[in-house]
């Protein structure tokens, strides 16, 4: 007997079941291909919410409260926060180009992408295949927290624990990789730090900004020196001094 | 009596079987409730925060000037509504609305008292409850964060950002330390239904104490007081209440999120504030303070628990409580962003994690032989006291003395006088000291004011 059996055996779906699938299915579907389509990476990530909570809503209808209410506590809230944090900074105008920069990226995209879901639902076909559904009534019996945290503390100790231990490690991998801080020994005390700025060579003034005495006041024009010369040192190394074009000399019509 | 005090305890079998109507009214209360809340908070907070400031808060419109805040409420509904040019329309309209649902639906679930009478129908002061009641309020504390974050987001200029990107880290934060709190009364109650957990803090143990018999209350506030300071501690964060108001420092992000929201849109924000402030101290009353559950000299009285009283007592402890979040923003300083994380991260998280390992430990040897219980506290308490003897300590380097700094100056520098170089006092000072009449300052006889 496989699963789908023993669901259509069971008895008739409640009305309020019915009536909460009906209207939230079709917003879950809503979010998921407004998520796919949308220009804009924030209104991407709302749709993604909007599925999420969809989903933690159906997890509480399939007699699964918990992990309903984790999915929405975890996922909504804490995940796609994180998400919604980096893309702000990003910066709001920052939508998709269109742009393919990888030739055949989308054919590929999509053959891979039915691969994987076929692999999936191949995988998932073949696990369950066989397998005798126990039935809520007997997985809630003690109570559906209790019975999942059974489950979690002694059968599936080992992967649970192993997971946290490989989140952990990433997060202190991130941390590592990101967060510089520099010991106290190569920290320059003051009187090093002005042997630096007088010893020969260095000029220990300060320089001068760049766009002085110039049309604009981008950090790529160099500043004029009295002469009429360009200073190299008024602009960033990265950014080479250059004879700025007609075009770029004439006023851009910002001063109204 | 104590079978009558049972009785009155709502169990997870007695919901769900409400006639329709019933639902509404109860539906309707919760709402009327978060509405009325933030009318009566807003004037309490103003009268509060004047009488703490010596000057006496809104008093002309009403009696006592209750009425402040709905003057306030219509002035803003006719004000304009202005949409900023660059903001996102939809986000911009959405964002107060996810505010306000969020904290008002967090009110279902919480049990205003016993089962009473309505109508005929045995039924129990609460809109809802499930086996996961506790969850669905952090879900909707969780849900709530959005409502900051997108209506800083969707205003499209600067200041807002800034306040929904603090916002959203410290909402974030601040949750784990409150979720890491009700951990330790999941442990000690066995549910998380919020009516099970009231109903866990009723056990009362009775203490004789000359004679008398006083019940010692089962409140988690007592029995699980470091976990009830710092869930108080982070729904103060969790809310964005002073001192951790910093989504909208006024002295540096003008009004942080809701810097471009005028009209309705601002007012709903303010509903949600103080809705969710009240919500909160709902929260902490249900889950640390007994609930419903009448105070100690009360229960004297047989009848305090049950009937509609207990509403009463839910009541004065949510009041005691929203006045502790006043008390807060008249007293304190808003927190620097660093240290408020720091507080966050550092302090209020590893204590926590350490109080629910202590916990953990004292009920699993709960059930031991008083022998081997001894046995395990001392090695406990041997262990923690050689981490505490021999944590590596960061080890003071010596001061250098005055002629170690001399002689570690460069060569060829200044001659300096050394650090302790005592000068003596200047014997022309001394004299003129000497030398000075003593001034003649009696009293009144200049009238002149010069």
């Amino acid at each position: 007997m496989t699963t789908s059996t023993v669901l259509a055996a069971a008895n008739q779906v409640p009305t309020g079941e019915a009536v909460t699938f009906w209207i939230l299915a079709p917003l879950a579907l809503l979010g998921a291909i407004g998520m796919v389509w949308a220009r804009n990476a924030v209104h991407s990530a709302l749709f993604l919410v909007l599925t999420m909570l969809c989903l933690g809503v159906f997890y509480v209808l399939q007699a699964g409260p918990f992990i309903g209410m984790v999915q929405i506590i975890v996922y909504t809230g804490a995940i796609m926060m994180l998400f919604l944090f980096v893309l702000m900074l990003v910066g709001r105008d920052s939508s998709d180009s269109l742009i393919e920069t990888l030739r055949g990226q989308r054919v590929a995209a999509v053959v891979l992408g039915l691969g994987f879901a076929g692999l999936v639902g191949s995988g998932l076909y073949r696990a369950l295949d066989g397998v005798r559904a126990a039935g809520l009534e007997q997985a809630n019996a003690e109570g559906n927290v209790q019975g999942i945290a059974r489950l979690l503390f002694t059968k599936y100790v080992f992967a649970f624990e192993l997971t946290s231990a490989l989140l952990i490690t990433a997060a202190v991998g991130a941390m590592v990789l990101a967060h510089v801080e520099r010991r106290k020994e190569d920290r320059m005390d003051q009187i090093a730090t002005m042997k630096a700025r007088f010893r020969p060579g260095n000029y220990p003034g300060p320089k001068p900004g760049p766009g002085v005495f110039a049309t604009s006041s981008s950090v790529a024009t160099p500043a004029l020196l009295p002469d009429g010369r360009q200073s190299e040192r008024s602009t960033p190394e990265i950014l080479p001094v250059r004879e700025l074009t007609a075009e770029e000399t004439t006023l851009k019509g910002t001063d109204r | 009596m104590n079978a009558l005090y049972l009785a009155q305890d709502p169990t997870l079998a007695d919901f769900g079987r409400d006639p329709w109507w019933l639902v509404l009214i109860k539906i309707v209360f919760a709402f009327v409730f978060g509405l009325l809340a933030t009318l009566l908070g807003v004037w309490f907070e103003r009268r509060v925060v004047g009488f703490m400031a010596v000057r006496p808060g809104p008093n002309q419109v009403g009696p006592f000037g209750l009425l402040q805040t709905l003057a306030d409420g219509l002035k803003m509904a006719f004000k304009e509504d202005i949409l900023p040019r660059s903001a996102d329309k939809v986000v911009y309209f959405f964002a107060p609305v996810i505010s306000v649902v969020c904290a008002v639906t967090a009110l279902s679930v919480i049990p205003f008292g016993p089962m009473v009478s309505i109508f005929g129908h045995r039924t129990p002061l609460q809109v809802t409850d499930v086996p996961v009641a506790v969850l669905v309020l952090l879900a909707c504390s969780s849900l709530a964060v959005y409502g900051v974050v997108l209506g800083g987001w969707a205003s499209g200029s600067t200041y807002p950002l800034l306040g929904g990107l603090r916002s959203s880290a410290q909402m974030i934060s601040y949750e784990v330390a409150m979720g890491l709190s009700i951990v330790a009364v999941f442990m000690t109650a066995g549910t998380m239904s919020t009516s099970g957990i009231v109903a866990a803090q009723g056990d009362a143990t009775q203490l004789s104490v000359g004679g008398f018999d006083i019940p010692a209350p089962g409140w988690y506030a007592i029995l699980l007081l470091p976990s009830f300071i710092i869930f108080f501690i982070a729904i103060v964060g969790e809310t964005n209440r002073a001192p951790f108001d910093l989504p909208e420092a006024e002295s540096e992000l003008v009004a942080g999120f809701m810097t471009e929201y005028s009209s309705l849109k601002f007012a709903l924000f303010m509903l949600s504030e103080y809705v969710a402030m009240v919500t909160m101290s709902a929260v902490t009353t249900t889950l640390f303070l007994g609930g419903w559950r009448a105070p100690w000299p009360i229960t004297l009285w047989s009848g305090a628990n049950s009937g509609w009283w207990p509403m009463l007592w839910f009541f004065g402890k949510v009041l005691a409580l929203v006045f502790v979040f006043v008390w807060l923003r008249g007293t304190l300083p808003r927190l620097r962003y660093d240290q408020f994380m720091r507080f966050g991260w550092k302090v209020l998280l590893p204590i926590n994690l350490v109080w629910i390992l202590v916990l953990a430990g004292l009920r699993s040897i709960e059930d031991w032989q008083s022998r081997d219980r001894l046995l395990a506290t001392a090695i406990g308490a041997g262990v923690l006291l050689l981490a505490t003897l021999l944590w590596p300590s960061r080890r003071r380097e010596p001061k250098p003395t005055v002629q170690e700094q001399v002689n570690s100056r460069p060569h060829g520098s200044f001659p300096l006088p050394p650090m302790d170089l005592q000068v003596p006092p200047s014997p022309r000072t001394k004299r003129v000291v000497a030398e000075r009449e003593p001034a003649n300052v009696a009293a009144g006889s200049d009238s002149r004011e010069v």
